[in-house]
């Protein structure tokens, strides 16, 4: 049996830590991982729990990402619960396994610690692996703070372990801003989040030889086609279960989660999309531009980002003015993922409701996002709002030293 | 007991069925001889991992299963990792007491071709053996990329052609050496691992079931003749193997504790290799004059081969 742990009821905890701790209370059976920064701290304080005899499962060094998420599939596939920890180029090299645990329907729980993406090699934290596994079929939640790290984790093991979903779950988390940054936490205590994790309940598990299991057979245009329709309606169903995991979360502790986080928006006129750390940040920007210079300023923000929650997003932006999507990514060739998405939901409400969408890259490879330059994209907001069309290019670099760079110039006749 | 006795092949052909006919293997194909053979040597409770190859798109079509065990397959490299996280995942539930049947004895079994062993699968199965996993690595070598038609891989012999070593007008076929993976699975420490053929089946089964019996990962090479990519008529599966263990190009020994090598069939008369080379399309090109001295260098590394064995088992190290 593992030793509990007392924990105090508030306790001064990083991202990183904060992961850790939510895995050690659940007690997962096999975490199978391989380091890389921001991530490693992760696995290190897994792994000095089960040396100090705080964990009962089986923590297993493998020799590559690849290996950690193979082997995860493997345990996961005998029966019982399942976590890890990458980011940037280890997320890299799991995709291909990323999409073999979701299409076996395994819950297992991979906290991504956001990074950039060599080359230029670089260990800062950025959203470039985060699209990687966009469309791999995993639920996907984003932190945008220690505390959510813990709180999400326990989460996903509830979400992804429901007999409904049965979905592989990530926990995104900002590299160094939110991995390596101390906050307060007040965590549940050992018990209190064991009940509300719960036990792991086995499907078709390998390990009962009553029933022996196929896992991942083959399929090909006679049935995949089928398959992965069933394994999207399966992630685009799972929202009721996030819902349902969320609400059960905020009656245990008061902390309210939903799939699409917005502030301020009641009244808003522009508003900032955005994901991770810079949502706190763009806050931050908002309440002080609406108290010193009267803008109208809202924030809107992913907290799921698949299933993605494409109503909740259309009706909180409809008749909004401008809205800029804040992505910490470069799309190379493209616009941005996130204004990519926003934009797919607003078309599909009437044209006079439509606000402008502008997109802002911003942040790569660790470069800092200030609430100075939150409040300078709402202002630009607000101006093209006030002449009704969009007088800036339609993407921008925020923070850039030398030339303006973007994907287009708007160009009106 | 979970040993099978292992009386004569009829007895032992007809011991309980977990591999189900009806599969699409092509006819001839050892692969499914090998498999058999190791099913039917044990009783115990099978986990099985197959990496993608001729194995696994043949036995597990949706929505059939050859598999009447527990079998599991992600992809092409990394069967050795599933086979790892099912062994650690039984080992933290039998601690837990999770397990539905906790005394149930288990094996976990992994299977590979030469492609996903030696080449793409290499450092999975490297990890997997050096982090002391209890389970059973069976190559099944047929010595090239059938599932994908038969390309050249790190286990193709000299002189071979394959649909990407080809043999032509200025190429004898392939040109590098086939690598020495039970060396470097012993190398690794592995405690039991051997290069064995479905056509010695007794020697086969005894070897399945020491593997099973060791405790930790062990490593089996099989000669698995390859019926289309070798190019022979699919009723001589038995008679090239054999052709293979009597010309020692297939060496039938094992190594325990990565030093003590014992050798496990000794032909009564060695044949040269020319046979085994005649008797398949992919050493046709072989017999042109220009190519005789490929021949000759198959014939000098297999008596070389054959030499270093027997000076290993004899000084017992
Ligand atoms: C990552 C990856 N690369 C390539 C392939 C394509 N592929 C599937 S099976 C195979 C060859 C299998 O050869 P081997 O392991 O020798 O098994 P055999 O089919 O000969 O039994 C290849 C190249 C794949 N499935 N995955
Ligand atoms: S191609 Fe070769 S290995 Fe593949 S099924 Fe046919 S005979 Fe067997």
């Amino acid at each position: 049996m593992a030793e509990k742990m007392q924990l105090n009821e508030v306790e001064v905890w990083d991202g990183n830590y904060a992961a850790a701790q939510a895995l050690r209370q659940a007690q997962v059976d096999v975490v199978a991982a391989y380091p890389i920064t921001p991530s490693t701290p992760i696995v290190e304080t897994y792994g000095a729990f089960v040396a100090n005899g705080y964990i009962d499962g089986e923590y297993v060094m493998v020799e590559s990402e690849h290996g950690a998420m193979s082997t995860c599939v493997g345990a996961a596939a005998a029966g019982g619960r399942v976590a890890t920890a990458t980011s940037s180029q280890g997320y890299m090299l799991m995709v291909e396994v990323l999409y073999q645990a979701s299409g076996m329907r395994l819950p297992i729980v991979l906290n991504v610690v956001n990074r950039a993406l060599a080359s230029p090699l670089n260990v800062r934290g950025d959203h470039g692996d985060m699209y990687l596994g966009r469309d791999s079929g995993w639920v996907q939640l984003d932190a945008f703070n220690a505390q959510e790290a813990y709180d999400l984790n326990l989460c996903a093991f509830k979400i992804g372990e429901d007999i409904n979903v049965r979905l592989p779950v990530m926990v995104h988390q900002d590299g160094f801003v939110t991995s390596h940054t101390a906050q307060n936490i007040h965590p549940l205590s050992d018990d209190e989040a064991y009940a509300f994790v719960g036990d792991y309940k086995p499907v078709e598990e390998m390990l009962d030889f009553s029933k022996p299991v196929t896992y991942g057979a083959q399929t090909e245009e006679d049935w995949h086609y089928e398959h992965k329709a069933k394994q999207h309606r399966a992630l685009m169903d799972s929202y009721t279960v996030i819902d349902r995991v969320f609400d059960e979360f905020e009656k245990k502790t008061g902390r309210k989660y939903k799939r699409l986080e917005t502030y301020m928006m009641e009244d808003a006129e522009v508003a900032i999309l955005a994901l991770g750390s810079t949502v706190e940040t763009s806050i931050l920007a908002a309440k002080q531009l609406r108290e010193e210079e009267g803008i109208k300023a809202g924030v809107v923000a992913p907290r799921c980002i698949r299933p993605f929650p494409f109503e909740e997003l259309r009706e909180s932006l409809a008749g909004l003015k401008c809205v800029a999507a804040l992505d910490r990514s470069c799309p190379m060739g493209a616009m941005g993922a996130l204004y990519n998405e926003t934009c797919g939901a607003l078309a599909t409400i009437p044209a006079d409701q439509r606000p402008m969408v502008t997109n802002f890259i911003y942040g790569l490879g660790g470069r800092d996002f200030s609430v100075e330059e939150a409040k300078r994209i709402f202002r630009e907001q607000k101006a093209n709002a006030d002449v009704g069309y969009i007088t800036t290019p339609v993407q921008q670099f925020s923070g850039l030293r030398g030339p303006k760079l973007g994907f287009y110039e708007m160009k009106r006749s | 007991m979970a040993l099978q006795s292992i009386k004569n092949l009829k007895e032992f052909s007809t011991a309980n069925e977990r591999f189900e006919g009806a599969h699409l293997l092509c006819p001839g194909c050892a692969h499914s001889m090998i498999v058999r053979e190791l099913m039917n040597a044990t009783d115990d409770n099978l986990v099985i991992a197959s990496a993608t190859g001729c194995l696994e798109v043949c036995t597990a079509v949706y929505p059939y299963t050859s598999w009447d065990t527990s079998w599991i397959h992600i992809g092409f490299e990394n069967a050795a990792s599933a086979a790892s996280g099912a062994e650690a995942m039984y080992k933290a539930r039998k601690r837990k007491g999770t397990l539905k049947d906790p005394d149930a004895p288990v094996k976990f079994v992994a299977f590979g071709g030469d492609g996903a062993t030696y080449d793409i699968g290499f450092q999975w199965l490297s990890g997997a053996v050096e982090r002391g996993h209890d389970f059973t690595y069976i190559c099944l070598d047929n010595e090239n990329y059938a599932n994908t038609g038969g390309q050249r891989s790190s286990s193709t012999p000299i002189g071979a052609h394959t649909s990407t070593a080809q043999a032509g007008r200025v190429s004898y076929g392939k040109k590098q050496k086939k690598k020495d993976m039970v060396a470097i699975m012993a190398a690794h420490g592995a405690p039991y691992v051997a290069q064995l053929a479905p056509n010695k089946w007794k020697i086969m089964a005894k070897g399945f079931q020491k593997a099973l019996e060791t405790e930790g990962p062990c490593f089996i090479n099989t000669v698995s003749a390859c019926t289309t990519e070798w190019k022979f008529n699919p009723k001589d599966t038995i008679h090239i193997t054999d052709l293979a263990t009597d010309t020692l190009m297939f060496p039938i020994y094992e190594i325990i504790n990565g030093t003590e090598l014992n050798i496990l069939y000794r032909p009564k008369n060695v044949i040269p290799v020319e046979e085994y080379l005649a008797a398949q399309g992919r050493y046709k090109h072989l017999f042109k004059p220009e190519n005789r001295h490929v021949i000759d260098r198959i014939q000098k590394e297999i008596n070389e081969k054959w030499e270093y064995l027997q000076r290993r088992e004899e000084a017992k190290v």
